[in-house]
């Protein structure tokens, strides 16, 4: 049965259709759906099964090494690195980036190599190479004509593993953070730098101030990408033996045998970190999002309440 | 009047009262000549409208004004001065980038796609310019900008972001952004193209005040209505070539030259 809509009448006026307002919407039956989520919940229980009643797995173990002091280390020094490495990478892939727009094609080249070089060696043999420069290089020295020499160095002395891994894994993920940046900077419309340049806004202004800013919506999402690969990557530096969560993890079970629990403290670590990240990137990725939508942002918690109840919604006008 | 002011006056003729005065200018993009000896009289507190064809060169030769674009020959002084140069004897030297900055930001520039910057709202559109290039302080800024908005009549949209704006409301906060600056002159291209019929009106409303102030305007134009109202002298372009110019209300009832009674004929 079709109610049609209520008529304006020849006063303007709409007549009242009796129970317009009582009418229920039935949401649509989708039986795939309920399949799909038996089979899941099926799955999902048998894996847990396994995994609890395996004795291998060992839970009581692993929990008793999740705030072993070593541990704890490692993931204060995995943290760490990811931090420094990702301000560094930002920094210096801003800069190459800034390069690679820039109207002087010596730049443009300069950057463009960096970028083909960094991102194409494979990060352990940068690592491995940072870490061995000394074999290359022996001592950093600055000799000026007049003062003779200002200061020199052991390149040993300054290239401790913890170090070169720094510098390795940041040069290597600038390359990849410029071109994140570049993308988003040829992503905003050129008729803003052109408008800033009109006003008189000087070069260096515009590119901070109008350019960078907007830019970082279509940044921030792939960036977040990036910091969780490389909290991930740092596991690397266990080869030139830097002390990370894995490094210790690994120590604890070359002496224990207790490799699974203790993989599996590395995992829940690792997984811990990685949801706290997203987390932050949620509200970044909303920050610069805020000229973009007419309407208050929606809170994170009922982002999350309403994917676990499928996204429906109840009101007739969200269908 | 400064010295080099009236160094150029001398050299070059330019009349007292002159606000835009462009001699011979020519622009090409390579191989492709879109600008091929234009000369334009702009007199201080008058409005000169450009119509011309698309291609005809009429942006490019607004954006050589504010020197967005360099010439490739001739010269075009804003109120005396040259924009881009300081003339020393027969050459002219680039200005370093903080001194063209001061002279472009005197001269506004209007665009037809508003160009307000998307991640500010409109109360920081405003202060933007006149706080990071004139250093004028943040509270002097806000309340000029306040009365600005009150002027095109949008005071209640300081804390709107541009794309929450329809496209008349945003064409007339970009102009209050220009007039932040307090400038010379306010170049306008197609400031009304992108706009729906509807909303047209509301900013050559916002124009037609300006013009009554007293403010010197060139504007690129389809509005043919518009420049018989407002426009002191009406300039046909086409093909890099100024084809005719004159009285806005005599051109347009008769116009002279094949070209320009063609193109009315389209567009009237
Ligand atoms: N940066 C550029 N590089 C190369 N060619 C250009 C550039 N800018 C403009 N042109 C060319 O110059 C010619 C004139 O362009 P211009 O934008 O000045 O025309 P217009 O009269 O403003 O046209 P419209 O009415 O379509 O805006 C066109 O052929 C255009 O392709
Ligand atoms: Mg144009």
């Amino acid at each position: 049965m079709v109610t049609r809509p209520a008529q304006p009448d020849a006063q303007g006026q709409k007549t009242q259709i009796h129970g317009v307002d009582a009418l229920t919407v039935v949401p649509r039956r989708n039986y795939a759906i309920w399949i799909g989520t038996v089979v899941v919940l099926v799955l999902a229980a048998l894996i847990l099964k396994a995994f609890a009643s395996n004795p291998a797995f060992a839970w009581g173990t692993a929990w008793g090494y999740m705030f072993h002091p070593s541990i704890l280390r490692g993931l204060g020094n995995t943290l760490l690195l990811t931090v420094l490495i990702m301000s560094a990478a930002t920094l210096i892939g801003t800069a190459v980036a800034i390069m690679r727009v820039s109207p002087s094609p010596i730049l443009r080249t300069f950057a463009g190599v960096y970028v083909w070089f960094f991102r194409g060696v494979p990060s352990l043999i940068q690592l491995i190479f940072w870490f061995n420069l000394s074999l290359l290089v022996r001592e950093v020295s600055l000799n000026l004509p007049v003062f003779g020499e200002v200061f020199s160095v052991r390149t040993n002395d300054f290239m401790t593993p913890f170090f070169s891994a720094v510098v390795a894994l940041a040069l290597c993920e600038a390359g990849y953070m410029a071109e994140i940046i570049r993308a988003g900077i040829k992503s905003v419309p050129s008729g803003q730098a052109e408008a800033a340049r009109a006003l008189g806004m000087p070069y260096r202004k515009i590119l901070r101030q109008i350019i960078l800013p907007q830019a970082m919506r279509f940044v921030v999402p792939p960036t977040g990408n990036e910091a969780i690969n490389l909290l991930k990557m740092t596991s690397l530096v266990t080869f030139i033996a830097v002390d990370d969560l894995f490094y210790s993890a690994q120590s604890i079970y070359a002496r224990t045998f207790e490799t699974i629990p203790l993989l599996i403290v590395v995992a829940v670590w690792y997984l811990a970190v990685v949801s706290i990240m997203s987390v932050g990137q949620f509200y970044i990725e909303r920050y610069f999002g805020r000229s973009d939508s007419g309407h208050e942002p929606e809170a994170l918690l009922s982002i999350v309440s309403r994917g676990l109840f499928l996204g429906r919604k109840k009101e007739r006008d969200n269908v | 009047m400064s010295e080099a002011r009236k160094m150029n006056a001398d050299r070059f003729g330019v009349p007292a009262e002159s606000m835009i005065f462009a001699r011979n200018v020519r622009k090409t993009f390579g191989a492709l000549e879109v600008l091929k000896g234009v000369d334009l009289d702009v007199p201080k507190g008058s409005v000169a409208c450009i119509i011309g064809p698309s291609g005809s060169g009429k942006s490019t030769f607004l954006r050589c004004m504010n020197h967005l674009e360099k010439l490739t020959g001739g010269i075009i002084l804003v109120d005396g001065d040259f924009v881009g140069y300081d003339l020393v004897g027969d050459k002219l030297y680039e200005l370093r980038e903080n001194q063209l900055c001061r002279r472009r930001a005197e001269i506004g520039m209007l665009f037809q796609s508003f160009n307000l910057f998307s991640h500010m709202t409109v109360m920081e559109n405003l202060i933007q310019a006149p706080v990071q290039v004139r250093g004028t302080h943040v509270e002097q800024a806000k309340e000029e900008a306040a009365a600005l908005l009150a002027r095109v009549g949008l005071s209640d949209k300081e804390a709107a972001y541009p794309r929450q704006l329809s496209g008349g409301q945003q064409q007339r906060v970009a102009i209050a952004r220009a007039l932040a600056m307090k400038p010379k002159v306010l170049l306008f291209d197609e400031p009304t193209s992108a706009l729906d019929p509807e909303l047209v009106g509301e900013v050559l409303g916002a124009m037609r005040d300006l013009a009554e102030s007293g403010m010197t305007m060139v504007v690129v134009t389809h509005e043919i209505a518009f420049a018989r109202e407002i426009g002191d002298q009406l300039v046909f372009m086409d093909q890099g070539q100024i084809v005719e110019r004159g009285n806005p209300r005599e051109m347009i009832n008769d116009p002279q030259s094949p070209r320009t009674r063609e193109f009315l004929s389209r567009v009237l």
